[in-house]
């Protein structure tokens, strides 16, 4: 997009709530960050790991979009893919199993001028996460969630996941998965997602296309990224990988992004399905919403200091 | 109403008139009767008069309707507790009269209302009976679309007749309450309350005036301990929260949603207990200390986030309103049962801050110490209070608001360098940099819930978690050579030492002063900072021969409450024993003597 220095999408004025905000930056000349001066530890995930790529994407945005590393907040739960933020040169939090959402809400909705990115895998986001994802998808609270989604639970060696297809064996299913896979494109329409988005890791121009519109949407932007775990469900993505034998099938450009039936009707394709973005609408965010009513609070205490308005209060319990 | 009712005079033929120093008026209906109502102007009626004031609610757990009371103690001189017994009783129906005439002390007045109540004979040998048909004569005073409504009005003014209470005062409150509302409904509450100010109460009875107060400098403030809690954490300069809703932390949380705006500030409801704690931690890592709070189940959801917040060393405040428990247990009975998982609740060694206010006032001042012990010890800090505390209104001299309140907001400022786990720190606290701190060495921090280095990134190292683990605990133990000793109230060397923490401060302090009375050497301590504890208490505990722990949850496997074990571990002291209940009551003075009478018996045996 720009080659201006304030990268971060500035939201309406109106949206800044006094929380905790520092002023808006001065517009400053500094040269964006090179990958070396983005990267931090070596990843721990195993060689092949389709995580290594979507890692490697987020570097790229950060270097292309210009952002500083102090004006972006990643935020992880728990799994392999969780232990994204270590592997980023900037502050971040590697919170609880399942609760990345919710943390990263009481940042996004206290810190307006940070541009939150939460990762994590398909188990924290839809098994014991899966009641926050619904709820942050709903209030619509503007920050960024990439799921890379495995089918598989690899940080514990191969258990069944959410996601993880009908007959798949796994040390939980020795004999198949007998419960059937959460869908999580129709999950995050269904919750109230106002950008839902799928890509795959083996095609690293799209993942950074969906990272960028979703960091530009200005809401809960849900990114469902395949990303093959080679140790313990290894080909799964293999149908959707032309260097396998497979198809990547575009969103045909004929998709209407606002029209929430045509979205869940992609959503319900047969693997390896399509891929782009599904479902993407301009609705107030939480943030907005809240900022509104300080706004409206706030101009009825105009002029006074915090102590006087308490005073107000004690002066009614006289 | 007290020994100390003194003067008595007689006008000719007219009702005497007694002098009270303090009154105990109890008013049984149900739920739905606006009994709370009277009591709340009674209670800042008393506030307005200098007069201190204690009130004691129940309330059903059910959805709408079900018995209900609201006992008020006003005094011209301190008033420690709610009242064991009270002097008067105002009962609406035959159940409120059965159920709680036991509460009346013998010689007192029963008020009922005789179109719903039928007197037992038996019974008016015994106690002063008035029966007045409040309900006809609230119709009668303001009309049948009324009905039930306007008969706590009424009554209000039966009582302010009773006690010659000031009425351009109780005008004014009165006047206050309905205010906003349609211009009819203060003319009808007014009228029913002249109207029952009018009625005469018949020659039977006499009636009561307040001996002056010892007039107190400045003015008080009414409010009950919810409120105070709430207006403490805004003093605090707390501006971010999140909870869930559950009886009884509910009016903290709506409380902040509805006052925070104010500032600039939001409270957010959440989807559960799980997703409340963990956005307050989220926006506390965004630079501002964020309260979460809950009650009974909600805490234990809470567990494993917190001790989150206690390794990544996050400044919290999480607010406990007791409850009975376990599980759903008894949501509006009142219990200290939590003293337990708010010290020691979660896996694993989290050492964290636990402190518990002893009153209404106590509870905005508690509100801005777990705040600042919160910021500057990046720690997660318990404020636990309890259902008897969260609802009863006390009136307190007013705060000066001007010099409490304070701002906290973060500081962004750029810095060289930065580790936030600096293990060379001798005290072993860790300053945060907020997300949005420029950090000049391009190192930046990470806030996890592994075990990690100075930097925050994991470590598997045995070396580095003993580290670590040292300094999580020192910070504590810094903060506890900080914490001034508690102290004794009555003589500091006695034959017994009643200790208690949080609600039953009161109560234990009014047995103390009967006890002293009566000849005995009963002393008291109160405990307000539970974890870590003060300094110096066992220097006390050695100038008693008992060491009575008074609290409101189960003696145990081995005999002891939960402070009782606390203190037993801590200081290896066999006379410390434990007077312990859980009727979901407040703690009856006569019931901590006649315990400690007998545990003392028993106790001696033992030895």
């Amino acid at each position: 997009m720009s080659t201006t220095t304030t990268q971060i999408p500035l939201r309406t004025a109106g949206n800044i709530t006094a929380v905790a905000s520092p002023a808006m930056p001065v517009p400053e000349d500094r040269k964006g960050l090179t990958k070396k001066e983005i990267a931090a530890d070596h990843p721990t995930w195993c060689p092949g790991c389709g995580d290594f790529s979507v890692l490697a994407l987020y570097f790229k945005l950060i270097e292309k979009r210009k952002l500083w590393h102090e004006k972006i907040t990643t935020v992880a739960g728990i799994g392999c893919s969780s232990r994204f933020p270590y592997f980023v040169q900037a502050h971040g939090a590697h919170y609880i199993h399942g609760r990345a959402l919710p943390f990263a809400s009481g940042i996004s909705l206290s810190r307006p001028d940070l541009h939150v990115f939460v990762f994590g895998g398909d188990g924290d986001a839809f098994s014991i996460g899966g009641n926050h994802f619904n709820h942050t998808a709903r209030k619509n609270i503007k920050l960024t969630y990439c799921v890379m989604d495995n089918w598989v639970y690899g940080l514990t060696k191969k258990q069944t996941s959410p996601t993880s297809p009908l007959g798949f064996k796994s040390k939980t299913d020795q004999w198949g998965a007998v419960d059937y896979p959460i869908n999580p494109m129709k999950q995050a329409i269904a919750a109230g997602a106002t950008f839902v988005a799928r890509t795959t890791h083996t095609n690293p121009n799209h993942v950074l296309q969906m990272m960028e519109a979703a960091m530009d949407h200005d809401g809960f932007s849900f990114i469902e990224c395949l990303s093959e775990c080679v140790e313990f469900y290894e080909g799964a993505f293999d149908s959707s990988n032309p260097r396998k034998g497979g198809v990547f099938n575009a969103v045909p450009p004929t998709h209407d992004v606002t029209d929430e039936a045509a979205a869940y009707k992609l959503a319900g394709e047969e693997f390896p399905g399509s891929f782009g973005i599904f479902y993407k609408v301009n609705k107030p965010t939480k943030n907005t919403r809240e900022a509104g009513i300080n706004q409206t609070m706030g101009e009825k205490f105009k002029g006074l200091k915090d102590w006087q308005i308490l005073q107000k209060n004690f002066d009614r319990m006289k | 109403m007290s020994d100390s009712a003194v003067v008595t005079q007689t006008n000719g033929g007219a009702p005497k008139i007694s002098k009270i120093s303090e009154a105990v008026i109890r008013i049984a209906g149900n739920s739905q009767d606006g009994i709370q109502a009277i009591g709340g102007f009674l209670a800042r009626l008393a506030g307005r008069s200098e007069q201190e004031v204690m009130t004691f609610m129940t309330i059903p757990s059910t959805i709408s309707g079900g018995p209900s009371i609201f006992q008020v103690r006003i005094g011209s001189g301190e008033v420690l507790s709610s009242g064991d017994e009270a002097d008067v009783l105002l009962a609406f129906y035959q159940h409120s009269y059965e159920d709680h005439l036991n509460s009346l002390r013998k010689g007192g007045i029963v008020l009922y209302d005789s179109d719903h109540v039928e007197a037992n004979p038996e019974w008016q040998k015994n106690y002063h009976h008035i029966g007045i048909p409040i309900s006809s004569l609230t119709v009668e005073a303001i009309g049948g679309t009324a009905k039930d409504k306007g008969k706590n009005i009424y009554s209000l003014g039966l009582i302010a007749k009773m006690f010659d209470l000031n009425i351009p005062k109780l005008e004014k409150l009165v006047t206050e309450r309905f205010t906003g509302k349609d211009q009819s409904i203060v003319k009808n509450a007014l009228a029913a309350f002249h109207a029952g100010y009018a009625h005469s109460l018949g020659g039977v009875l006499e009636t009561f005036k307040f001996v002056d107060s010892q007039s107190k400098a400045g003015q008080q403030v009414v409010m009950n301990g919810n409120e105070a809690l709430g207006y403490g954490l805004i003093a605090a300069g707390v501006r971010f929260g999140a909870g869930y809703p559950i009886t009884p932390w509910s009016d903290i949380m709506e409380l902040l949603r509805r006052e925070l705006p104010k500032y600039g500030g939001s409270f957010i409801q959440t989807e559960d207990e799980i997703a409340a704690i963990s956005m307050a931690i989220g926006a506390s890592y965004g630079g501002r200390v964020a309260v979460t709070g809950s009650s009974g189940p909600g805490i234990s959801l809470k567990t494993e986030a917190l001790g989150w917040a206690v390794m990544a060393e996050m400044p919290l405040v999480i607010v406990d309103v007791q409850r009975g428990g376990p599980s759903t247990g008894m949501p509006t009975s009142i219990e200290q049962s939590d003293l337990n998982i708010a010290c020691f609740g979660g896996h694993g060694d989290a050492p964290r801050v636990v402190i518990a206010p002893a009153d209404v006032e106590d509870c905005f001042y508690t509100a801005i110490e777990a705040v600042n012990i919160a910021r500057k010890y990046s720690v997660p800090v318990f404020i636990i209070t309890d259902q008897g505390i969260a609802t009863r209104i006390e009136a307190f001299p007013e705060p000066n608001l001007e010099k409490v309140c304070q701002d906290i907001a973060p500081d962004f400022k750029p810095v060289a360098d930065h580790k936030p786990y600096d293990l060379s720190k001798p005290d072993g606290i860790t300053q945060h940099l907020p997300p949005g701190t420029r950090i000049g060495s391009g190192k930046y921090p990470i806030v996890t819930g592994l075990e990690h280095d100075e930097l925050g990134h994991p470590t598997g190292s045995p070396k580095l978690h003993m580290q670590m683990m040292a300094k999580r605990r020192k910070k504590l133990q810094a903060l506890g050579t900080t914490l001034p000793t508690p102290k004794v109230y009555g003589p500091p060397e006695g034959n017994i030492l009643l200790v208690g923490w949080g609600s039953t401060q009161g109560p234990i302090k009014e047995a103390v002063d009967r006890s002293r009375a009566a000849g005995d050497s009963v002393s008291s301590l109160h405990i307000k900072h539970l974890n870590p504890l003060p300094p110096g208490l066992d220097n006390i505990f050695s100038g008693f021969n008992h060491v009575l722990v008074v609290e409101m949850n189960d003696e145990g496997l081995y005999g002891f409450g939960q402070l009782g074990s606390l203190l037993r571990s801590r200081y290896c002291d066999p006379k410390i024993r434990g007077i312990t209940k859980t009727d979901g009551l407040t703690f009856k003075v006569k019931e901590i003597l006649e315990r400690a009478k007998a545990n003392v018996a028993e106790g001696l045996r033992k030895m």
